[in-house]
């Protein structure tokens, strides 16, 4: 975790065109023109969901890769913003649901995750380490379980349905194509916007607190801002992917939040790789395959299909423990073992991610 | 305990009382007392060298000063306020730099990016979620910094490849950023060649005349040329102030410490 975005580009200014490597335009390609050859399963299902989940990993990775701060409350911000969605916005249960219009709905929902993950970080950056996974981890069982018992505003165990995207500029966005597109116009979004932070004033400064904070304040940093700072804007990532995992399965529950989402959420960012913000997207897509397919793959091998949670499981172990920086830090691996001079055994010229 | 200083003209300029005024400072750890009972003052623009025996608490006085650590007692002014109570990164903000005997440098970060991280910190785009344009205000100010102390050849290199040397050298740029009014050197000069020692010589000679400084220097031959006036620790507190020549003759010092003792 050492050395994220380690070459110094971010003071010299090229025009930004020139500076997007060249397989940047064929991903982009592939990504727009998908719908042509991919069918509305995969469309919504399988890209859909892992833009989504790849956006809420992605709160985790801002925390965890450039701050040094490793919280489990992520996936519990994002359920609150798809709750506040659902009671502020339509439901079907129009007892509790307000019918506010998107414009005021969605703001305020994200306002309100925000507000909850600045809370979240006051509390956890007191703590280092082991304890804040422990801090953020008992926020986040208390919320499911407040949420369960809530019957007033969160409607208890079943939580919220028919929550669903408002039908803007005539289009359906639930529509396979459409919600194709608007989820990964916000995956592309909260990417870009990791990646531009990382090397502005802010971001630099997060790498500086997590490598050295003593030496940050001894600069005239105010460390605990910083880190809380951090915790509200990964909130408004983990709140964009939480409306939108809302909207994709037209509904909200306490389960959907509950302790195993909020570990499937580390377990993605880490088997991705917590060096770069791409990592989450690489880990969502594998765990959403993984979700999708195993359970099918293993029936036909005549194994019971629950054996997939076992199959993720031992993934993850075998990534913590071959290649603690994710699948990113085994294809660095591989490229650099690839460039190295057979005969010197020094590295060619794989360059950093 | 006021120290009659060489150069009057430097050490008036600045009416605002004394740059630094400690009074009864103590630090504990636990039953050591690394620091007790300290009170000195230092005038705005005076230049102060502490000398003293490993563990005898200079570095813990540098850090009671800068706030990396909390005083366990006494207050300590810094230009008129009382700072005692303030965190670290309040007392930098107020003109207050350091240097650390064992470089603390972010490693994994370029040269430049750790000068630039100096530089932003004292400025008011700390928070600043915008990259740096061109001719950003800060870049510059760190652009010349880092060639002020020799490394632009390795602005875009990594710390943790720098040499020992160059790394002594970012220390110094660092605590230079933005408008210093008074810094603290632990050690500078350790584990320098004969040359890059001259150059940091240069450097501390060459400072604004209302910088103000205290430097920790077991060399006394480097601690006399850039000073002028000494303090001398032992065992966690002063026991002798004076100018430089005194200091030098003085039978007890000679006796203690230039005798026996040879560091550096
Ligand atoms: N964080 C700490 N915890 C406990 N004891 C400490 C701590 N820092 C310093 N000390 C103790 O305080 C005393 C003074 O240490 P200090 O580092 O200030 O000495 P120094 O004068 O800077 O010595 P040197 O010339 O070796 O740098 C020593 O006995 C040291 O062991
Ligand atoms: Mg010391």
């Amino acid at each position: 975790m050492a050395s994220i975005d380690t070459h110094a580009d971010g003071l010299t200014s090229q025009s930004w065109v020139e500076r997007i490597p060249a397989h940047y335009y064929f991903i982009a390609i592939a990504l727009i023109s998908m719908p042509v050859f991919a069918g509305d399963f995969i469309l919504f299902q399988i890209f859909g969901w892992t833009f989504i989940l790849g956006v809420i990993s992605l709160s985790l990775m801002f925390l965890a890769g450039y701050g040094g701060m490793v919280s489990l409350a992520q996936m519990t911000i994002a359920g609150l913003a798809g709750y506040m969605v659902a009671i502020f916005g339509n439901s079907a249960i129009d007892t509790i649901s307000q019918g506010w219009p998107w414009y005021v709905a969605i703001p305020l929902a994200l306002l309100i995750a925000v507000l909850f993950g600045t809370i979240v970080g006051w509390l956890a950056v007191r703590t280092d380490g082991i304890y804040t996974i422990m801090i953020t981890l008992a926020i986040a069982s208390a919320f499911f379980y407040f949420t369960r018992q809530n019957y007033v505003i969160f409607n208890g165990y079943s939580g919220f349905n028919g929550v669903l995207p408002p039908q803007l500029f005539g289009i359906d966005w639930r529509h396979p194509v459409a919600f194709y597109y608007l989820t990964l116009f916000w995956a592309v979004a909260a990417y870009c916007s990791v990646v531009y932070i990382s090397r502005a004033p802010f971001g630099l400064a997060l790498q500086g607190v997590r490598d050295n904070a003593r030496r940050m304040a001894a600069l005239g940093y105010n460390v605990t801002a910083h880190r809380v700072a951090a915790y509200a804007f990964a909130a408004l990532l983990a709140g964009i992917g939480g409306i939108l995992l809302t909207w994709q399965s037209g509904q909200i529950s306490p389960g959907t939040a509950g302790i195993g989402p909020a570990i499937d959420i580390l377990v993605i960012a880490v088997i991705g790789g917590l060096r770069h913000p791409v990592g989450p997207f690489i880990g969502a897509f594998i765990y959403v395959l993984l979700k999708t397919f195993a359970v099918d793959v293993l029936l036909s091998l005549g194994l019971a299909g629950e054996r997939f949670q076992l199959l993720i499981g031992l993934g993850f172990l075998i990534i913590v423990f071959w290649s603690p920086d994710g699948l990113l830090g085994l294809w660095e691996r591989f490229r650099s073992s690839r460039s190295r001079d057979p005969l010197t055994g020094r590295n060619g010229g794989g360059r950093e991610l | 305990m006021n120290v009659p200083v060489s150069n009057m003209t430097r050490i008036s300029g600045n009416g605002v009382g004394n740059a630094l005024e400690l009074r009864g400072v103590g630090k504990s750890f636990g039953a050591l007392a690394a620091l007790a009972d300290i009170n000195m003052v230092v005038k705005p623009g005076e230049r102060r060298a502490v000398l003293g025996s490993n563990g005898a608490g200079k570095t813990t006085l540098f850090n009671c000063i800068t706030g990396d650590f909390l005083a366990t007692a006494g207050t300590i002014r810094f230009f008129g306020e009382d700072i005692s109570a303030f965190p670290a990164y309040e007392r930098i903000r107020r003109g207050l730099r350091r240097t650390y005997q064992i470089s603390l440098l972010f490693t994994a970060l370029s040269v430049l990016d750790n000068v630039y991280l100096a530089c932003n910190g004292v400025s008011r785009g700390r928070f600043s979620f915008r990259r740096p344009q061109r001719n950003d205000a800060v870049t510059e100010s760190a652009e010349t910094l880092v060639n002020m102390v020799h490394l632009d050849s390795v602005r875009n290199t990594l710390v943790s490849d720098l040499s020992y040397g160059q790394q002594r050298q970012l220390e110094i740029a660092m605590a230079l950023s933005g408008a210093p009014r008074f810094i603290l050197f632990d050690e500078p000069a350790a584990g320098l060649s004969p040359a890059e020692r001259r150059e940091l010589i240069d450097i501390l000679t060459n400072l604004p005349g209302h910088v103000g400084y205290i430097i920790i220097e077991h060399d006394m031959d480097v601690a006399l040329r850039v000073s002028d006036s000494v303090t001398m620790m032992h065992n966690g507190r002063i026991f002798k102030e004076g100018k430089p020549a005194e200091i030098e003759d003085d039978p007890e010092v000679q006796a203690l410490y230039l005798g026996g003792e040879n560091h550096g």
